[in-house]
């Protein structure tokens, strides 16, 4: 099938799976013991959708992701550590400790970055295909931009505003709509007039694919042909990818909205076990044990570096900085 | 040197930085086939052309967000934002966006962009279209924010705007882009950050930007007249402010009228107000007066609207109050 992931490809998509949920699953303990800040917001369950989505990108491609963006930022190549590091605060993170789990940027990996305004990310990916697109008929390059989104943000004015000049422009930017069912505790049916969100592609004249978001291939096939027509500077289009997320909103949520029984089927539908599954024709077990187990290591070790890294101090800004508001 | 309004001054910094550099675009409600409805970017779409010069649906909210992430992606835009009155719909991409990310992603993203508007009262628009929202955007950390009010310092500090490589807030005002003066031949740069003495004098500062700086001149003529010698600075840039100018002025005078055309509560004003008390307490020999807008919307008919705006009488009777 066109745009289908060599295995290769999928077996380390599996592993930067698993190294998500094992992060995501070490971050619980950490916060539980107090060695975080603030809320984490976890992906436990939508794995499939940021890795598959960013899977087909270059550092030069540029995406925007939310304050549930783990999957994300791996996806895009940030190191475990810079992530980790920055979630502990530590003067060795993504950010040097200043940005915080929901707002990491990697400049050379191409994430600029988490945004924890919702939709906040939707008219920045719109403003970078812009530029990109300006840069690329300079150049001749095929740079694309990328946004990761919510149904909750998908209600928002601006990611409106978005689409239709994305669109009017023939933007090089893709919409990928993480459809997790929830926008913090409201179900999508008190949120959104429509069921099915990727209806509104045609109200801006671009394309528009609903996948199933625990499939990671299926993911990452939609992703790709949407990647491959922004190169092309065919401009925009918007994937819808159905997930669930499986654990609660953030590590403050107290839980009683979700349905005992919506939990257990999408447990089964587990993106990691699927992929696996997927896999198991033409990997043997033991090598995908071996995946399993590199991730996981891979994941406890930045944890232990960064547990072990310094906290930054701060430092005030000099008067050439955009923060100096003149001498006192 | 050579005679220019204000409109002209700032369409000829356009002309002249975009002319220097192609990675800087205007982008705006109305700005390309017509102009601008002040017409201060007529003519730039014949000589650059429609991917340089946009107009844009009139989208405010994500217009703003894209300013600042085209311009962490290489390109030096500038947005048109047609009157500062909207600038609430421009002020997460301010507020949440612009001004965090340079500091909080530790240096590894700047951004060039200009969001230039245009607000003021005195044309009778009403109140949504009169307000000056200095204060809103000078609040903002990592935001650079300027005032000009000559030709000069219009093409001026427009030119050393879009140089800059961080967020510049560039506050026009509606009943200046006809006002004409002398505006220097050749690549004019005015360094953000610096304010300027508009009038010298030995016993009273006002301190005023934009359009309240012609007001207060006609305000030291006025108080001239009477004796009384008025020293006029024209702060230029808002944030960062050129906090040396005013004490030094201060130290001469020992007086001060701070003079804003928004609000008055928790106004500019305010600021100016405090930061006179923080750095020249010891030099005055009166408290500091304050001139700005009554806070009520900016009503519409003529001697409404007058009663509620600051001017040149107003600003003479607050100093006669400070040198009293
Ligand atoms: C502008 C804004 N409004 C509200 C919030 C609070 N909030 C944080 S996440 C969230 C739900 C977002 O839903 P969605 O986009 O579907 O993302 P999900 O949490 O499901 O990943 C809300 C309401 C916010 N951070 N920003
Ligand atoms: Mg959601």
């Amino acid at each position: 099938m066109r745009n289908s992931p060599t295995i290769d490809e999928q077996i380390e998509m599996l592993r930067r799976m698993i190294a998500v949920r094992h992060l995501e699953e070490r971050l619980g303990e950490l916060h539980k013991a107090g060695k975080t800040r603030g809320p984490i917001h976890r992906c436990d369950g939508q794995e499939a959708v940021g890795i598959g989505a960013t899977a087909m990108l270059d550092a030069a491609d540029l995406l925007t992701s939310t304050h549930r963006g783990h999957a994300h930022y791996v996806g895009k190549g940030v190191g475990l550590h810079p992530i980790i590091a920055e979630i502990l605060g530590r003067s060795t993170g993504a950010c040097a400790g200043r940005a915080g789990h929901m707002l990491i940027a990697d400049a050379a990996n191409g994430l600029l970055g988490g945004n924890a305004i919702v939709g906040g990310g939707i008219p920045a990916a719109t403003g970078f295909a812009v530029s990109l697109q300006m840069r690329n008929r300079a150049d001749g390059g095929a740079r694309v931009a990328m946004c990761l989104f919510g149904d909750g943000a998908a209600q928002t004015g601006i990611c409106h505003e978005s689409m239709n000049i994305a669109a009017l422009w023939k933007l090089p930017v893709v919409f990928v709509l993480e459809h997790n069912q929830y926008g913090l505790t409201a179900h999508h049916s008190t949120q959104s007039s429509v069921p099915d969100l990727v209806v509104r592609a045609d109200g801006y004249g671009m394309p528009g694919e609903s996948v199933d978001g625990n499939d990671i291939t299926a993911v990452y096939r939609a992703v790709a042909t949407a990647v491959d027509r922004a190169r092309r500077g065919e401009g925009p289009s918007l994937v819808e990818a159905k997930t669930y997320r499986m654990v609660g909103f953030s590590t403050s949520d107290v839980g009683g909205y979700q349905s005992a029984d919506d939990l257990a089927a999408w447990r089964e539908r587990d993106p990691i076990v699927l992929a696996r599954r997927s896999l198991a024709a033409s990997v043997s077990p033991a090598q995908l044990d071996a995946v399993d187990a590199e991730a996981r290591a891979a994941v406890d070790a930045a944890v232990e570096q960064a547990l072990a890294d310094p906290l930054p101090g701060f430092v005030d800004h000099a008067p050439s900085a955009p923060y100096y508001a003149g001498a006192v | 040197m050579a005679m220019m309004r204000y409109a002209e001054a700032l369409r000829a910094a356009l002309r002249e930085e975009m002319q220097r550099d192609s990675n800087v675009w205007l982008f705006g409600e109305d700005i390309a086939v017509y102009g601008g409805v002040f017409k201060v970017t007529k003519d730039l779409l014949a000589e650059f052309g429609p991917e340089r010069v946009r107009d844009t649906p009139i989208s405010e909210q994500t217009l703003t967000a894209m300013a600042v992430t085209a311009a962490m992606a290489g390109t030096r835009p500038v947005l048109e934002i047609m009157y500062a009155d909207f600038l609430p719909l421009s002020i997460d991409a301010l507020m949440n966006q612009a001004s965090i990310y340079n500091y909080i992603w530790n240096g590894q993203v700047t951004m060039p962009f200009v969001l230039r508007t245009q607000g003021g009262g005195g044309a009778g628009a009403g109140a949504q279209h009169s307000k000056s929202l200095d204060a809103l955007v000078a609040h903002i950390p990592g935001l650079k924010v300027v005032a000009p009010a000559t030709a000069a310092d219009a093409k001026g500090l427009l030119k050393a705007a879009i140089r800059d490589d961080h967020p510049v807030i560039f506050l026009e005002h509606k009943l200046l882009y006809n006002s004409r003066d002398e505006v220097p031949d050749g690549d004019h740069l005015v360094e953000i950050g610096k304010a300027r003495i508009a009038r010298e004098g030995h016993g009273v500062s006002i301190i005023a930007s934009s359009r309240m700086v012609i007001e207060s001149l006609k305000a030291a003529e006025l108080l001239a007249d009477e004796g009384i010698s008025a020293e006029v600075i024209d702060l230029r840039s808002l944030r960062p402010l050129d906090r040396d100018t005013i004490r030094a002025s201060i130290a001469k005078t020992h007086h001060a009228v701070v003079v804003n055309e928004g609000w008055r509560f928790c106004g500019y004003g305010a600021e100016l107000s405090a930061t006179i008390m923080e750095t020249a307490f010891d030099e005055l020999d009166a408290p500091v007066e304050r001139v700005a807008t009554h806070d009520i919307p900016i009503p519409y008919s003529e001697p409404l609207e007058n009663a509620v705006l600051p001017d040149a009488a107003k600003i003479a009777a607050a100093a006669r109050r400070a040198v009293a």
